[in-house]
């Protein structure tokens, strides 16, 4: 197999916003957005927990909706407004669902929680935290080893209101 | 009249987590965050067989490779391994040992096994240029199943051993045999517990960098920073005191990275041979092939009993898999069971065997658990099987036989300082309601309807707080059990407290800071928690076997008796009065008699530090370290309930609700104890229902993603009920007992109990785990037939 690698003419210029900012970056094809994120901006709190889009670890929100990072190409972002877990509080202040998660124990190692977060966000935003069945549906794309799920799904239901 | 502030404990509060502020806000320093300048990347060749033989390595094309720093061969690495890859538990004189180098250089054993080295400028360089990497393999014979792999002519996986049995390890007292020829009854039970693969989210990960004079700093995602150092001089031969190694923040382990692993050891020999930093960072899909598993083992347990239910033997023989090599402790895992064959029930006459055998797989070692849960779970199952067969209800069969004083010493020769098994399952049945469980049981039975509800239970304990050195040393075990502490009380007033514990989710930072500043009486703001590095933290045993607690916590609390002695000879010479009239509360000294005469622990640091008037010979400074070594294990236990739905014409099974009521002794956090539970609870759940690590007949692991593993997520789980009954443990000042396993333990048998409960009236006896549909399905279909 034989993948074209490097070689100015090979490489895309692709223009992308991170968490307000603006960036122009020239990337090769194959990148995938999680490692842009990663690796030419140094944005590593989104991780990378498996190889086939099974975690849910590196969920970032693409426009305002969650999405794996690993499953879209950097190229893809182009115009994109991307905001991973770095960019979520304002001013130093945690987001309602960073706070909740605090509240409610709802991290332990803490490698799944980024994603696990911004997925919440999205799903709340999006309307679909309506109870706690609709909580534990939205969040199956996201895996956590630590917590059971509980303490993820209370924090959620109390950052969306419906506890 | 005097006032008496009354401050409250931080010890029982459930105080919010200081660790969670990096995780919440994407500053964690998981090893893959990190690089340093000049970084090259490792990829790991590995064999896809099972097991074959290395005809040749042709890296000519990887080395030409764009980007490539260099490639190596196992042959080509083979002059930089002083030591086998260390199995620290030898369980028996007589077990077959055979090396472990972290490269295969002759022959492959099992999927994964890595073959060769590609280093390269970026992680993409490395993965290309290994895909070019021409290895000429010779597939050979291979076996995953622990009783094939025991039969004649079966493929072994060292030859030169002539035998896949890698020891025979039997715990046995007097009289069994008797006592089983004067039983009214007895019940024998075959049980196979399925291979399980941790899956701790993060990955594996390592970061070398090696300096001129041979010094070398390793990062790794691992539970065992101190045991990793002096592995690593074993393998590499380099001093000890020359290796320091930092386990910044690790993303879960549950036993897999509790071990030396291969990665480990190549980064920093290939460190010394390029001069540059080298990283690793695992894939998922190599995380299924090179990291540890867990359980993996056939069993089959007797009971005998009199008719009116008192068990008189239990006596279990069991296959477990080794894998195809000795990890760090894989000969010992069954072992950390060995002594709960009875559980929390009083059982005269005890034997246990346990049959270590290699297959071409992954190498087994500590998952969740570790030993426990395979001794619980066919103790739990037959207890249900016995009380069938007796006709007792299970409830009632387990009251029957429950230890009830303490101490209680075992027949297998170990002693329990406490429990009250009978607390925690009044507590359960009090929060299950289980005569409307039962009502709803039979009217779905009499409707005919196709969604069966099931009842089951699992009462158990464990032993954990590993451990008593002297009983580790007993049994072979290399190391110790112990761990230290060392706190120091800077000269402005604020303490640092060093740990020997190695926490990795565990909040360790926030339970620790919760002991001390109940010691010393300071606020929680003002104590700092280091860990994972050993140049900080020199001494320790590290984070296992829900030891930290029981071991490193206590530790702490002899640490800090020595700062309150050394403050207080401060104090009494500066205020010019007897030490013994010096009170010692909310961490100011105050003169009996004369409470305005006080002064703080924190100002007498500070007059320790500045040291201008000291009482003569003092040494300056506030600081005091401890070593803690437990006289006894610590001795969790409780009651857990599962209810579960099975779908007669699907087979599907759905857990609906989840009740476990635990005692594991004083809780310093209960926050932080509940969530140990609900992870806890969930994996044996999983274990129960879901995963499996299966292979073909040819040992190829077909389950290689977390999808087809079956990791759960959050839609198969019900919320869970849990509560704790708490006696104290009467071996540590703190009264407590450990949390890190008992939900995994003590939940897979209450699952398996209650799919077996809810098709018991068709006559189905028996479920092998996972209860996945098909299984379920055809135990109905069968037993219909």
């Amino acid at each position: 197999m034989s993948i074209a690698r490097k070689g100015k003419d090979l490489l895309r210029r692709v223009a992308l916003t991170v968490n307000g900012t603006r960036h122009e970056l020239e990337l090769e094809p194959r990148e995938l957005l999680v490692y842009v994120l990663r690796e030419r901006l140094g944005l590593t709190g989104t991780t990378v927990g498996c190889d086939t889009s099974a975690c849910g670890a590196c969920t970032v929100l693409v426009g305002g909706e969650s999405v794996k990072s690993c499953t879209m190409l950097g190229v893809q972002a182009e115009g994109f407004e991307i905001t991973t877990i770095e960019g979520l509080a304002t001013n130093g202040d945690l987001h309602p669902v960073q706070q909740a998660f605090h509240e409610h124990h709802a991290l332990q190692c803490g490698f799944c929680t980024p994603g696990m977060v911004l997925a919440a966000v999205s799903l709340i935003e999006s309307g679909g935290a309506t109870d706690e069945e609709a909580i534990r549906e939205g969040l199956e794309g996201n895996l956590c080893r630590c917590t059971g799920y509980h303490n993820i799904v209370e924090a959620v239901a109390a950052a969306a209101g419906v506890i | 009249m005097a006032v008496t502030e009354t401050r409250e404990t931080f010890v029982g509060t459930s105080v919010k987590r200081r660790e969670d502020a990096s995780f919440l806000t994407g500053r964690a320093t998981f090893i893959d965050n990190l690089t340093l300048p000049g970084t090259v990347y490792m990829a790991v060749v590995r064999c896809p067989y099972p097991h074959a033989r290395i005809a040749s390595v042709n890296l000519d094309a990887a080395r030409a490779a764009e980007g490539v720093v260099a490639a190596f061969s196992g042959a080509d690495l083979a002059e930089d391994w002083k030591g086998s890859l260390p199995c620290a538990w030898a369980v028996t004189e007589d077990i077959k040992m055979p090396p472990h180098f972290p490269l295969a250089v002759e022959e492959a054993r099992h999927q994964g096994d890595g073959v060769a080295v590609v280093i390269a400028e970026s992680r993409a360089l490395a993965k290309d240029a290994a895909e070019l990497v021409e290895v000429d393999y010779e597939a050979l014979d291979a076996t995953a199943d622990v009783e094939r792999a025991l039969e004649d002519g079966a493929p072994l996986v060292h030859a030169d051993l002539g035998t896949n049995e890698c020891y025979v390890w039997k715990l046995e007292t007097d009289g069994v045999q008797a006592a089983l020829d004067a039983a009214d009854v007895v019940v024998t039970r075959r049980y196979v517990q399925p291979r399980l693969i941790p899956n701790a989210m993060e990955p594996r990960g390592v970061l070398a960098q090696v300096g001129p004079t041979g010094e070398a700093t390793i990062w790794s995602s691992t539970q065992v920073p101190h045991i990793l150092r002096f592995a690593l001089q074993i393998v590499l031969g380099i001093p000890e005191a020359k290796i320091r190694v930092i386990a910044p923040d690790v993303g879960g382990g549950f036993g897999s990275k509790l071990d030396v692993y291969a990665e480990e050891a190549l980064v920093i020999a290939l460190a010394t041979r390029l001069g540059r930093p080298v990283k690793w960072t695992e894939e998922r899909s190599e995380n299924y092939v090179a990291t540890i598993h867990g359980r993996d083992t056939v069993h089959e347990l007797t009971f005998a009993a009199t008719k009116d239910g008192k068990i008189t033997v239990v006596k279990s023989e069991a296959k477990c898999a080794m894998g195809a090599y000795l990890q760090l402790v894989t000969p010992g895992i069954p072992l950390l069971g060995a002594w709960i064959y009875n559980g929390p029930y009083d059982i005269p006459n005890y034997s246990v065997t346990f049959t270590g055998v290699f297959t071409h797989t992954t190498p087994t070692d500590a998952y969740r658990g570790a030993g426990r849960p395979e001794a619980t779970y066919v103790l739990e199952r037959t207890m249900d099987a016995l009380a069938a067969e007796l006709g007792i209800d299970p409830i009632e069969l387990r009251r029957r036989n429950f230890i009830t004083e303490y101490p209680a010493e075992l027949a297998s020769g170990l002693t329990i300082d406490s429990g009250d098994y009978h607390a925690s399952l009044d507590r359960l049945l009090e929060l299950l309601d289980l005569d409307s469980i039962r009502s709803e049981q039979t009217a779905r039975r009499e409707g005919g309807d196709t969604k069966l509800l099931g009842v089951g239970f699992s009462t158990y304990n464990e032993m954990c707080g590993l451990a008593p050195s002297r009983i580790l040393g007993a049994i072979r075990y290399a190391v110790g059990g112990w761990d230290s502490a060392t706190i120091r009380v800077q000269p402005l007033g604020s303490v640092q407290v060093v740990t020997g514990t190695s926490p990795h989710g565990q909040g360790h930072e926030t339970s620790w800071s919760q002991i001390v500043g109940d010691q010393l009486g300071v606020a929680l703001a003002d104590i700092e928690v280091l860990h994972g590095d050993t140049a900080v933290s020199q001494l320790g045993m590290d984070t296992y076997g829900s030891r930290s607690l029981a071991v490193g916590g206590v530790a702490l609390v002899h640490a800090s008796e020595k700062i309150v002695d050394k403050a207080r000879q401060i104090v009494s010479h500066q205020l010019e009065v007897s030490a013994d009239d010096l009170e010692f509360a909310d961490g100011t000294f105050r003169v009996k008699g004369s409470p305005e005469r006080e002064m703080t622990i924190q100002a007498a640091a500070f007059q320790a530090h500045s040291a201008h008037n000291l009482p003569d010979g003092m040494e300056p400074g506030l600081e005091a370290t401890a070593t803690y070594d437990p006289p006894n294990f610590s001795w969790p236990g409780g009651a857990h309930a599962a209810v579960v739905e099975v779908d007669t014409e699907t087979g599907d099974t759905r857990l609906v609700r989840y009740v476990a009521v635990d005692d594991v002794g004083a809780a310093v956090n209960p926050m932080i104890v509940e969530g140990q539970v609900h992870g806890g609870i969930t994996q044996g759940i999983a274990a129960a229902l879901w995963e499996e690590a299966v292979y073909d007949e040819d040992a190829n692991l077909l389950t290689t993603t977390m999808t087809t593993y079956l990791v759960p997520t959050a839609a198969e789980l019900p919320s869970f009920e849990t509560d704790l009954t708490e006696t104290r443990s009467p071996t540590n000042p703190l009264g407590v007992k450990g949390v890190g396993e008992t939900g995994t333990i003590a939940s897979a048998p209450a699952v398996i109990n209650a799919v077996v409960d809810a098709l018991s009236h068709l006559g189905v006896t028996d479920m092998q785990m996972p209860a996945t549909p098909e299984r379920v399905w055809r135990a109905i279909q069968e037993v219909e037939a």
